[in-house]
């Protein structure tokens, strides 16, 4: 049980929250026109006579986002919709040049679907996909240069985007960031939106009401529009979720409205009420014919697809023989789950995975750098991970044979064979340094054999101490064990 | 001096100016003279003689050189609805007062293309939303066969059918959304013909009612409608709604025997008080056509009294959208406000006449939450059941027969029309069923009535089948010796 349970008042409170997110489509140029999608461009640099609105301009389907949309929708485990429509969505606003939106209304291009998300406590939710539709995305008011003027920047008019819908199947702020985490690495997976919500390539709506533990139906929900992140998502749905707890158990209502969420504050206010909602007059885009893939369409792009976190975590799993927990963190992001395969080709998957989430990860927080730009290759983390496997170093060696590796890039043998760091499995030579310990330190000798056998950690690091640390620690643990009886 | 060069039809002028009888430029100068001469009736919005003048020039060395194109050297008048690179472009509205528009639309790109010169701009009721062209913000065309009282030339192509028919151009653009070129080339005594939806593309026409309007020339007969429908025609990829049929040569079929063709005349339209003299001539033309060789069917077109009805709800609707990018933001006239809304409030109250306003209320209203069904949705069914007529009549005749319009040209400013706006949109009865359903047809005058007022019959086509229309409509222009004034 994952859900998240307010106690009030009156009795225990049930969570209900779906999400609506905006995914920005990756392709070269716009949804409707030729210009160029680049981010970071000069300010109205992107913009063709479509995207301005001009007189007599005429939007033009571009492929490229109707195959992204189709892959992402395969990757949401939905159901392709062979015909789909656009559709106009009519309201004014100085940065919508068209004085209307062209999104897709009563028929989306991928319909119903799921997405499997892992929780902390090991269980896993299916959560239900309503709908994909694609649009046009509108420019960017600028209000803080000038104190009596805004700017319009159109760069982004007319942009790609994918609207995402979930059913109301969230039931606390951990399964909604979970999905927003799961989600973010299927788009990057396919290469089909790049799930910065910094930069707000991925935008997310929160929909969120509550009611009584064993209620059925669902309550007035408020939306909060925009929130940025996957922290300020977990924290908008919990703050909002109990400040409906505290109205209901106050007697009042929740009205429906739109809410603004403050990641300042972590808290929400009333942007705007259903009362001054828009009328946006949706009707059939007669600019744009009906959407028609066959079915030869959509299965080359199947066939096409690229092999997906949980197809990849299972096979992780059930091939390589790592633990649930493992698989799906290494994963979540295609390039460290390529990095790992890599890594872990030939050697000993398990100890690569471990190496991989404890000392590599703190090695990049530590440098503050990317995957990309690690002077680790997967190759040599492999070939070291070889190297304490067929105990040519010790686990200690090796902690220091990666700070080298991590220094200067070197392969992790060479540096082994430069430094003289092999270890010894040599039981005759190890004895020698063992009994010579022993004979210096018999007080302790003593005391070992009169009780105080924790001694025996105290043994092997001189032993250890005495070999510059190259000697397996099997072996000496063996013969110290051996020798003092 | 030989004759009149203004009076010849682009068919005999490329003869002479192939036969080197006289040139391109004396050709465009006789016009030029033209347009002068009957400044007074108004149509020109906008002229470019210089322009006119060296693109004639450029034309005139191509034929001598034996080049050029199916329209080199004939100089034109362009509806000021086709946005033309660097030469105002108004869709005679204040709102767009000052818009040059830097690219070319592809139907006056295809006829530069064919070699023609424009000598300017044409009027036409704001927005193409009118039939009479009184609704300009130029203020009204004069018909030029107005004898006593200035009678209108009909709209929304007043300006187009008006200066072809007093040699003001050689032949004109014209644009269709319920009879726009039909009905004023049925008042000027010239021919007019509206194209399949889809054979033209509409990319830099500003748009009225994008599931309507279609491009099309005015000319002055049926040959020279065949010449320019050929140049203006034809797919374009910048307009999602063109059609990829093949364009042939129109004028092959003209003066092809019309032997066994069957020419249905629907019942319905027959409608209660017809003007005798319009439903005397519309026998006459049938039986011109029988004298030929045609068969004379009856067909049904059940729907078509509620063709009106749904034209004034999806026209609009789809109006109020399209207009909804002049908001002063980006272009045209601009009138400042405190506030965005204000803004957006002065420069439209400001920028639009009253007939565009109404047209944006009615829009506005039958695409509201709660109307969009009874409305919106409605007009779409019927408009369905309108087009089934056309297809089920089509199986019983090649052609179908009608008047144009339910009466002559009449009085600049008559009371009638300005008293009740329904009265004016009456005069599109025979001409938006056809619209509705995207189909063929041509307007050609049949001859005068008792006033010396012409008057027009339509040719209807099946979809994509203009050459039944352009062979029955050169037929009865044969037989009929109507002559132009």
């Amino acid at each position: 049980m994952s859900g998240m349970i307010i106690q009030g008042k009156t009795g225990d409170w049930e969570v209900i929250c779906g999400l609506e997110i905006h995914c920005q489509i990756l392709s070269k140029s716009k949804i409707f026109s030729g210009a160029s999608t680049h981010y970071g461009s000069e300010v109205n640099e992107n913009v063709s006579f479509i995207d301005a609105g001009m007189p007599g301009m005429l939007p033009t389907l571009n492929e490229e986002c109707v195959s992204q949309a189709v892959k992402t929708g395969l990757g949401l485990n939905a159901k392709i919709n062979n015909y789909s429509a656009f559709a106009r969505k009519n309201y004014f606003y100085a940065d919508l040049p068209q004085g209307y939106q062209i999104t897709q209304f009563q028929y989306p291009i991928v319909g119903e679907g799921f997405v499997k998300i892992e929780l902390e406590n090991g269980e896993t939710k299916d959560i239900g996909i309503e709908r994909l539709h694609i649009e046009q995305d509108a420019g960017k008011s600028i209000h803080d240069i000038s104190p009596t003027k805004s700017f319009i920047d159109l760069n982004r008019a007319g942009v790609g985007l994918m609207e995402i819908v979930t059913k109301p199947d969230f039931r606390s702020p951990e399964e909604a960031g979970a999905f927003l985490r799961k989600l973010r690495s299927i788009v990057r997976y396919l290469g089909t939106c790049d799930g910065n919500m910094d930069e707000g390539s991925m935008r997310c709506d929160v929909n969120v009401s509550v009611r009584k533990v064993g209620e059925d139906g669902f309550r007035t929900r408020n939306e909060m529009k925009n929130v940025n992140s996957v922290k300020f998502v977990m924290q908008a749905i919990e703050f909002e979720a109990r400040r409906h707890v505290e109205v209901y158990e106050s007697g009042g209502q929740i009205e429906q409205e739109t809410r603004q969420f403050n990641p300042t504050t972590c808290t929400t206010k009333a942007m705007r009420k259903k009362e001054y909602a828009h009328d946006y007059r949706y009707f059939p885009e007669p600019d744009l014919p009906p959407l028609v893939l066959s079915d030869e369409y959509i299965n080359n792009i199947k066939n096409d697809m690229v092999e997906l976190p949980d197809a990849k975590k299972e096979r992780f799993v059930k091939e390589l023989g790592l633990t649930p927990y493992d698989a799906s963190v290494i994963c979540e992001n295609k390039e460290v789950a390529e990095f790992f395969e890599k890594a872990a080709s030939g050697h000993d998957a398990k100890k690569v995975a471990n190496w991989l989430m404890g000392d590599f990860f703190a090695m990049l927080n530590e440098k503050k750098i990317t995957l990309a730009e690690s002077p680790i290759s997967a190759e040599n983390l492999g070939a070291l991970v070889e190297l304490v496997s067929k105990n040519v170093i010790n686990g200690k060696t090796a902690k220091d044979v990666f700070a080298i590796m991590a220094a200067t890039g070197e392969a992790p043998e060479k540096i082994v064979e430069e430094k003289g760091l092999k270890q010894v499995t040599d039981v005759g030579a190890i004895e020698k340094v063992v009994d010579e310990i022993l004979a210096n330190n018999q007080a302790n000798v003593e005391a070992y054999k009169a009780g105080k056998t924790n001694l025996i950690g105290w043994f092997v690091g001189q032993v250890m101490k005495a070999s510059q640390g190259k000697a397996n620690p099997e072996v000496v643990n063996k013969l110290l064990k051996q020798k003092l009886g | 001096m030989m004759t009149d060069l203004t009076e010849l039809t682009i068919a005999e002028a490329s003869a002479g100016l192939k036969k080197k009888e006289f040139t391109a430029v004396e050709l465009t100068e006789a016009y030029i003279a033209n347009m002068d001469k009957h400044r007074n009736l108004n149509a020109y919005v906008c002229e470019t003689p210089d322009k006119a003048i060296a693109q004639a020039k450029i034309s005139q060395e191509k034929i001598n050189s034996g080049q050029g194109g199916d329209l080199e050297g004939i100089p034109l008048g362009i509806k000021d609805l086709f946005c033309t690179k660097g030469i105002a472009t108004t869709a005679c509205s204040n709102i767009l007062k000052g818009f040059v528009p830097p690219y070319e639309s592809t139907v006056t790109a295809n006829l530069l293309q064919a070699g023609a010169n424009f000598l300017g701009k044409l009027n036409l009721d704001e927005f193409a939303m009118g039939g009479s062209n009184e609704t300009s913000a130029f203020g009204p065309v004069i018909n030029p066969w107005s004898k006593d009282v200035p009678l209108v030339p009909g709209g929304s192509s007043g300006g187009s059918a008006a200066a072809v028919a007093a040699n003001m151009c050689a032949a004109a653009t014209g644009t269709d959304t319920g009879g726009s070129i039909r009905q004023p080339a049925a008042f000027c005594g010239v021919t007019g013909i509206k194209p399949t939806y889809g054979r033209c593309s509409r990319y830099g026409i500003i748009a009225f009612a994008s599931s309507l309007d279609q491009a099309g020339p005015i000319a002055k007969d049926v040959t020279d409608c065949a010449i320019m429908l050929k140049a203006m025609a034809g797919f374009d990829n910048k307009d999602s709604t063109s059609s990829q049929q093949p364009v042939p040569d129109f004028c092959k079929v003209l003066g092809a025997d019309i032997k066994g063709m069957r020419i249905g005349i629907p019942k319905e339209y027959r409608v209660d008080g017809l003007n005798s003299e319009i439903a005397s001539y519309w026998d006459k033309a049938a039986a011109m056509l029988k004298d030929k060789g045609a068969e004379i069917v009856e067909i049904s077109l059940p729907h078509t009294k509620y063709a009106l009805a749904v034209y004034y709800i999806i026209a609009p609707a789809e109006a109020s959208s399209n207009l909804a990018r002049y908001d002063g933001l980006r272009y045209g006239n601009r009138v400042d406000g405190e506030h965005l809304d204000d803004m957006y409030t002065n420069s439209r109250t400001a920028g639009f006449g009253k007939e565009v306003k109404r047209r944006i209320m009615i829009g506005t209203y039958v695409l509201s939450a709660g109307y969009y069904d009874a409305y919106y949705l409605k007009a779409q069914k019927v408009r369905r059941l309108i087009r089934d007529d056309f297809i089920k009549a089509f199986e019983k005749c090649d052609v179908i027969l009608t008047p144009t319009a339910p009466s002559a040209a009449f009085a600049i400013g008559d009371e009638s029309m300005q008293k009740d706006p329904i009265t004016m949109w009456l005069n599109d009865i025979f001409t938006v069923s056809v619209s509705l359903a995207g189909l063929p047809a041509m307007s050609l005058p049949i001859g005068l009535n008792h006033d010396g007022l012409p008057l027009g019959m339509q040719i209807i086509g099946k979809s994509f089948d203009e050459e039944n229309v352009f062979k029955a409509g050169y037929c009865l222009e044969q037989q009929a010796g109507f002559k132009r004034k």
